[in-house]
């Protein structure tokens, strides 16, 4: 299996990393591709810019593992993670997730899976800078513990 | 030396990212987590409060770590707050 993971400042390609993950098997009959954005408001206020910062280091080993434990899971053909870091402006991609599989449902599963894990367990933090000028920590949320937690039964 | 990182919200309210400390500063006999932490809140109330937070996380060499997980020589430990990527 192939496994890319990424953590850098730069941008990355959503057709390309398709393209790179349908490449590694002909037996591929499934990719699936998460993308998260910066939102332009958050708790109702409008957000200028993101920083994300994070443990290098140990933020790459720990989605490693996240994408193993998810390929003792799924039969998988490969898997790409990229996350940015630094400062991010709304619109801008911050997560790339993207599955090769079989077939769907192994594939839907797996990116969602990675992605759940990769919120609740990956050592990044954002911060905020809104249009009033405060600076904030974004806080965790109890939803995303509760959609890893459905993986556990 | 045992090398202690601090990251996000710990870092900026304790005004520092990264802290190293020799076998002067800690007793290194059966070091836990637990025992660096209550070592480092004697630096002060800010540092109690960051360390004895429910949600406050800690990693050893990179791997999460609990209260009792020892920390020798050479060690890795960072605290930090609950984490808020994708």
């Amino acid at each position: 299996m192939s496994v890319i993971v990424s953590v850098g400042e730069a941008d990355f390609d959503v057709g390309a990393e398709c393209r790179a993950l349908a490449s590694h098997s002909r037996q591929s009959g499934a990719i699936v591709q998460f993308v998260g954005l910066m939102r332009d408001s958050n708790q109702g206020d409008d957000v200028l810019t993101m920083e994300l910062e994070h443990y290098p280091g140990m933020t790459e080993r720990c989605i490693t593992e996240i994408v193993n434990r998810a390929q003792q899971r799924w039969p998988l053909f490969a898997v790409t993670v990229i996350h940015r870091v630094g400062v991010l402006q709304p619109q801008d991609q911050i997560v790339f997730v993207g599955v090769s599989a079989a077939h769907r449902l192994d594939a839907f599963q797996s990116c969602e899976f990675i992605m759940d894990y990769l919120k609740t367990e990956a050592p990044f933090w954002k911060k905020e800078c809104t249009l009033n000028g405060e600076q904030r920590w974004v806080d965790a949320r109890q939803t995303d513990q509760q959609a890893r937690k459905r993986w556990q039964d | 030396m045992i090398t202690v990182l601090f990251f996000a919200k710990y870092r900026e309210l304790l005004g520092t990212a990264k802290i190293s400390l020799s076998a002067a500063d800690i007793d290194l006999t059966a070091c836990t987590v637990a025992a660096l932490k209550a070592s480092l809140a004697e630096r002060g109330a800010l540092w109690r409060d960051v360390l004895a937070a429910e949600n406050t996380l800690c990693a050893v060499n990179q791997d999460l770590a609990g209260d009792d997980t020892p920390i020798s020589l050479g060690d890795e430990v960072a605290f930090y707050p609950p984490v808020t990527g994708g």
